[in-house]
């Protein structure tokens, strides 16, 4: 029955699609969790939803109201979080709240839930169109080779910020390129499993290889094939026994941990 | 010859003058210590020396031809690092960064810096553990380690035997007066140990926020505010 289900075309499209975005979420995702930025995925997949709301409602395309809304909150988030004035995770809680509030207001104005709003909150990578696979394919195209270069200065400031600012790396414009990364992969990851869920896709990966796994490297490269088994796990569990793809992957992505949870024990 | 000279710095900690006026340089082969009360400041003007936190005003002056990469810090450790997880090969090569502005992956001569320092610091059988998992001292050594690989002229230690137990912070001394003595690498340290401070450097700087004293040991320890804070301890 799974195989069958592998021959249909938009099955192929949603677990390709959904494999490139996971992927991008779980690499930038080990340096979000381990500087303690995890909360960051899931405030800005929440200003990513106020914003595709209001594009819906002004008719237009919402991926490109979005993503500017969202890079904005993220260098926003970044600084508020440096600056110490307001401390990071009450920083993040706040926007998030208002800005599902802005998006029901926005919501209701324009006549109530509709299925596009249902969409944004709880994905449809199962109904992906052409335009979303090839902003995919472009994002993951542009992502994971920046990655690979950046990967000895990005582990340098991740494990220690102090001693690469302070030894001559621009630590600045890494930081910002990082919170530009995870903003595109927020939206375009919101699209497929839904606003309420993305933030997973971010930290379950890191968090799961970490149990098990003691280098650096080897907790990266763990995230990334995690990231593929929870899509493709994932999405089969949902064509077949009949529940929501995102939920499905979410859910994969737990057990998974926990049986990394058990094994590290166990080692 | 002098590799760095500050002026006149004054820097800011949460809207309060935290350092006032400091002015030293730092020569070939020094080996200064940073002494103090807390709260007088030693810390934060390693910090704003390195460029950690904005300065109010003065100068600090990198002599060529050494210049802000040839530089190894040893700051304080972060509770982020507790649970970290990263070899101690891959901290230590992390080092080697720092040197040229392009350089994306580590070259032989990275990996063989890495080595070397490793067996200068005898953690080298711990190559492959994880970095969490070691002790207290284990881990200072690892980052001395790292921080000597971007050391070619000068290297600054904040507070390096914080938390450690007598023994080990001996060793920790130790070690850092061999490099200096061996290596000819001069030596900035933030310390809070005062006899240890005298017993290994040849050169203290005393802040009370202000600069009271800057000069060799030897002028310090028959100073009047030399004796009256070494006095009160030995």
């Amino acid at each position: 029955m799974f195989i069958e289900f592998l021959s249909y075309p938009f099955v192929q499209r949603a677990i390709l699609v959904g494999s490139l975005v996971a992927v991008c979420a779980a690499l930038l995702g080990v340096s979000l969790v381990l500087k303690r930025y995890s909360m960051i995925g899931d405030g800005l997949s929440h200003v990513g939803f106020a914003a595709m709301s209001i594009g819906v409602a002004f008719n237009k395309a919402p991926l490109f109201v979005a993503i500017p809304v969202v890079i904005i909150a993220a260098f926003l988030l970044l600084r508020l979080s440096e600056n110490g004035k307001i401390k990071g995770d009450a920083a993040i809680a706040m926007i998030s709240s208002s800005s599902i509030a802005v998006a029901m207001i926005v919501v209701s104005l324009q006549g109530g839930m509709n299925t596009d709003i249902y969409d944004f909150m709880f994905g449809s990578i199962l109904a992906v169109n052409k335009s979303e696979v090839i902003a995919a394919i472009v994002m993951a195209a542009v992502i994971i080779p920046l990655y690979i270069i950046c990967y000895n200065k990005i582990f340098s400031i991740t494990f220690d910020e102090a001693f690469s600012k302070a030894t001559g790396i621009k630590t600045n414009f890494y930081n910002t390129l990082l919170a530009l990364l995870t903003a595109v992969t927020v939206v375009v990851g919101m699209r497929l499993i839904g606003t309420l869920l993305i933030s997973s896709l971010i930290i379950f990966p890191c968090l799961t290889a970490m149990r098990v796994f003691k280098s650096y490297k080897k907790v990266v490269i763990c995230s990334a094939i995690l990231a593929i088994l929870g899509v493709v796990i994932g999405i089969s569990a949902s064509c077949v026994l009949s529940i929501p793809a995102g939920s499905s992957i979410v859910v994969t992505n737990l057990l998974m941990f926990i049986i990394f949870t058990i094994i590290g024990k166990i080692k | 010859m002098n590799l760095l000279s500050v002026k006149n710095l004054s820097v800011m900690y949460d809207n309060l003058l935290a350092a006032e006026n400091i002015s030293f340089d730092v020569a070939e082969g020094d080996y200064i210590c940073i002494v103090g009360e807390n709260g007088s400041g030693k810390s934060t003007v390693l910090k704003g020396i390195l460029g950690l936190v904005p300065l109010k005003s003065g100068t600090v002056e990198y002599i060529y031809p050494v210049s802000k990469t040839d530089i190894g810090y040893l700051p304080q450790q972060t509770s982020l690092q507790k649970d970290f997880p990263a070899s101690v090969y891959e901290v230590v090569l992390s080092g080697c960064l720092n040197a040229d502005k392009t350089k994306w992956f580590y070259n032989k001569n990275d990996k063989q810096t890495a080595l070397k320092n490793m067996e200068k610091l005898e953690i080298l059988e711990l190559k492959n553990k994880s970095y969490r998992d070691l002790s207290g001292g284990q881990q200072q050594r690892v980052l001395l380690a790292r921080a000597l690989c971007s050391a070619k002229k000068l290297i600054m230690l904040d507070e390096p035997v914080t938390g450690l137990d007598p023994m080990v912070s001996d060793k920790m001394y130790q070690i850092i007066s061999e490099i200096n003595k061996k290596t000819g690498i001069s030596v900035v340290m933030v310390s809070h140990d005062v006899e240890s401070a005298v017993k290994y450097a040849d050169k203290i700087l005393h802040l009370d926020t202000k600069m009271q004293f800057f000069g060799t040991t030897s002028d310090y320890l028959s100073s009047d505010i030399g004796r009256g804070f070494v006095g009160g301890r030995i």
